[in-house]
């Protein structure tokens, strides 16, 4: 791997566990789904659903930017937050490929205590 | 959404038997797959040696949480912390229960695995590769070992 592709590699990861961690919280959590139906939204409609302070709303909008989760772009004069559904996607795949696993470890368990 | 993972699992076979089989670590060793030294001990480190083909040069670590006989098994661990040249000590682990509870036909068991939350992406990547080489044949293998001993 070249040294470019092996930073790049490296800022990603820091980047999707950070997205995990993010989700963590509840409110962020809220705020993703708000924005998981794929519509970009404002600030402002994001504090409407949101009952907490347009302030409150736009820190956790920054911690999900910063993980990845959710990216804004500028519309005339307001921000607008999209969500990024591919770190969720990864964490999914993940969870999926440990679940086969377990799948399989607990049939062999089943055949063991079961012969 | 999900950040655990949970198996029910219906088994034929006394609480008595599946707690022997999960809690002893030579039994447990006989279908996880790897060869452990000692046994289990709440508090202490278990370790061995994998013996799933292709992966006899890992190291199977975990620490023992909770042991209470026929009811509670549990242990945390780095899954999938199979490269010899990485230490994982420094990572946050996840942590697994087994919970046993009684039924008519036999036992039912609960497995969780929680914490996934803190495993880095890095280690997710290792997941893929491994996929990628060889765990569906695996998965094939055990369906067939599983068909075959019901």
């Amino acid at each position: 791997m070249s040294r470019a592709a092996a930073d790049g590699g490296a800022v990603r990861r820091r980047q999707h566990a950070a997205g995990f961690a993010a989700l963590g919280d509840e409110t962020r959590l809220s705020l993703v789904n708000a924005l998981a139906g794929g519509e970009p939204r404002s600030i402002a409609q994001l504090t409407d659903g949101a009952r907490m302070s347009r302030q409150a709303v736009s820190k956790h909008l920054r911690v999900l930017q910063h993980a990845g989760l959710v990216r804004s772009r500028r519309s005339g004069r307001e921000n607008l937050f999209e969500f990024n559904p591919t770190p969720v996607q990864e964490l999914c795949s993940y969870l999926e490929r440990v679940s086969a696993q377990w799948d399989a470890v607990l049939g062999r368990l089943k055949t063991f205590v079961e012969r | 959404m999900q950040n655990r993972i949970e198996k029910r699992l219906e088994l034929k076979a006394p609480v008595a038997r599946v707690w022997r089989a999960i809690s002893d670590s030579r039994e447990f060793g006989t279908w996880f797959k790897v060869k452990i030294e000692g046994p289990f001990v709440a508090g202490r480190q278990a370790e061995g040696q994998i013996t799933h083909p292709g992966y006899e040069h890992v190291r199977w670590k975990a620490v023992i949480r909770q042991i209470e006989p026929e009811r509670l098994f549990s242990f945390t661990w780095y899954p999938y912390a199979v490269d010899p040249q990485v230490d994982y000590s420094g990572e946050n682990p996840t942590l697994v229960e087994f919970r046993l509870e009684p039924t008519a036909t036999g036992t039912l068991l609960t497995v969780t695995e929680t914490g996934f939350d803190k495993v880095p992406a890095s280690r997710r990547a290792e997941a893929f590769r491994m996929n990628d080489s060889g765990w569906a044949q695996q998965m094939k293998n055990i369906e067939a070992h599983v068909a075959r001993g019901g």
